[in-house]
């Protein structure tokens, strides 16, 4: 028992630092909140006028469209939708050799890096995610969630990061075989921007895309979360929407530690 | 004037090389840029799926809108977008190298990692138009009146990389804040200004020009006249609009430089 709370307390101490190194870029973080609430303004008046020549496209309503753009805005840096988060340092530790530091802590990889960037995504939800949403909600006025829908949104959020972490861990490992994950990641940017629903909303997309948009693991970056807020999914449909991000998560956990096993493997016979 | 371009060009190719050394990278990244900005240009399709004019205008309409600030951007953006680098040139303490050579530093920055890749954008925004093209009733007045809008555009884009860059001499770490009007401009100026309120069109127009990147200019090569009754004259305006700015942008640079005061590192 005293085990699991060492190892409880290890992961927090992990996350805390974490949170802190990325705070300790206030300029930064201010000049984020603000290209963020202008891109959100931008999006909102093109989002208004396709409402106002229709006003269900989608099934939402033109206020409903407006508090996606924002949980857009407000979710992009807390998933790290473009990198940047802990799978930047993974990877170029992986380019370096530093992994071979990592390798023989005796705490997990995943883990470390789990929590490294839980941590981040906490800080960058609490500042350039709350930040831009007053200023939606200040400029445009924007859908306020259920209480059901407030505590589903966070859940869907945390699963969100997770998901996207394991997602760009996959990608940041494939510098194990390739060196250089540049290539990899700027892929991964492209189908994280247009399949998490940032430019579009999902439910816009054609038939058939739209099905298969929804059960890829990037509509749990911004879709699903914002479907929640917004009360698309309630009773059993929030459990379902909440299971599928859960079954992603661990689904793509567990093919992040097969990775990290076979890499391990191959960094050991090179000799690092 | 003509040493700056030379000394430009040199450093430029250097990096070309210095990219070419990994085939495999350069070509990913060559075609993630094209499909990044190709989903771009996706996304505005698929709103048509569920409308059949925005804002007033066609879709065709609106590409031709999306290629003439594309391509004005994206050339900007290859030639001087790394001037963004100042605040980690100035952390880093490169600057001061760059100080102490015979090469104005403006154009070092700018020269800076020189990303050909650059060029698979700059296609993209050129394939937009050409669809887009055949709408426009195409006369020697209105050829003359695109192609200075385009290189007026590259001057907007440019003075707008360089004077919101300049802000990172007194924060250094806030290099996402020059974000908003390079990028926010860029995807600001793809939609029809029918969509935005007067002011923020106002503010397109007499603040920060942009709208002279490509709406007036293409309200004259479509034939119609401006919905928020602007003089006819600012569809040829888009040269004067392009030298006040860099008369702005000759001052900002100044002031910065000046300010500037190595981290000493």
């Amino acid at each position: 028992m005293s085990g699991a709370l060492h190892q409880f307390s290890l992961y927090a101490a992990i996350a805390t630092r974490s949170f802190r190194r990325y705070s300790t870029y206030t300029a930064a973080t201010l000049a984020g909140i603000f290209t963020n609430s202008v891109f959100g303004i931008i999006l909102s008046f093109a989002y208004l006028a396709l409402w106002e020549q229709n006003p269900s496209a989608g099934g939402y309503q033109a206020d409903q469209a407006i508090t996606f753009v924002w949980i857009g805005q407000a979710l992009l840096m807390t998933i790290a939708l473009w990198s940047g988060g802990a799978t930047d340092d993974l990877a170029e530790r992986i380019r370096n050799g530093d992994i071979a530091v990592d390798l023989y802590r005796p705490v997990s990889v995943l883990g470390w890096y789990l929590a490294a960037d839980l941590g981040r995504g906490l800080y960058h939800f609490a500042t350039r995610g709350v930040a831009p949403t007053i200023v939606g909600a200040l400029l445009f006025g924007l859908v306020l969630p259920s209480a059901a829908g407030a505590v589903g949104f966070l859940v869907s959020v945390v699963l969100a990061v997770v998901v996207s972490f394991a997602v760009r861990f996959l990608f940041a490992a494939s510098a194990f075989w390739l060196l250089d994950a540049t290539g990899p990641r700027v892929l991964l940017s492209v189908l994280a921007t247009f399949f998490s629903g940032l430019t579009l909303p999902l439910t816009l997309f054609p038939d058939g895309l739209r099905q298969v948009a929804l059960a890829l693991p990037f509509a749990s970056y911004i879709q699903t979360p914002a479907d929640i807020w917004l009360g698309r999914h309630a009773g059993p449909d929030l459990l379902a929407a909440i299971g599928l991000q859960v079954l992603w998560a661990v689904v793509l956990l567990g093919m992040c530690a097969l990775v990290l096993r076979a890499a391990t493997r191959k960094v050991v016979v090179q000799g690092g | 004037m003509v040493d700056a371009v030379r000394a430009y060009w040199l450093i430029a190719a250097l990096w070309i090389r210095a990219s070419m050394a990994y085939p495999v990278s350069f070509w990913t990244m060559t075609v993630g840029g094209v499909l990044i900005t190709f989903l771009d240009f996706v996304s505005i399709w698929l709103m048509f799926s569920h409308l059949d004019s925005y804002g007033g205008f066609s879709l065709r309409e609106i590409a031709l809108l999306y290629g003439v600030t594309s391509i004005a951007f994206r050339v900007a953006d290859m030639l001087v977008g790394s001037v963004e680098k100042i605040g980690q040139k100035v952390r880093s303490g490169d600057l001061d190298a760059m100080m102490t050579k015979p090469v104005p530093v403006l154009v070092q920055l700018c020269a800076d990692r020189f990303e050909l890749r650059r060029l698979g954008q700059i296609a993209q925004g050129v394939a937009v138009f050409a669809w887009a093209a055949p709408i426009v009733e195409w006369t020697p007045q209105r050829l003359l009146v695109l192609v200075v809008a385009l290189v007026s555009g590259v001057v907007i884009y440019f003075c707008v990389f360089v004077t919101f860059s300049t802000v990172q001499f007194w924060t250094t770490d806030a290099s996402e804040f020059a974000n908003a009007f390079t990028y926010g401009g860029n995807t600001i100026m793809q939609y029809p200004m029918t969509i935005f309120p007067r002011e923020v069109v106002r503010s397109l127009t007499y603040l920060l020009p942009l709208a002279f990147v490509n709406w007036y200019p293409c309200l004259f090569l479509l034939g119609r006249t401006d919905p928020y009754g602007a003089p006819d004259w600012f569809r040829f305006a888009s040269p004067l609009a392009a030298l006040a700015l860099v008369g702005v942008t000759a001052l900002v640079w100044r002031q910065g430089l000046r300010r500037y005061r190595s981290t000493g590192s």
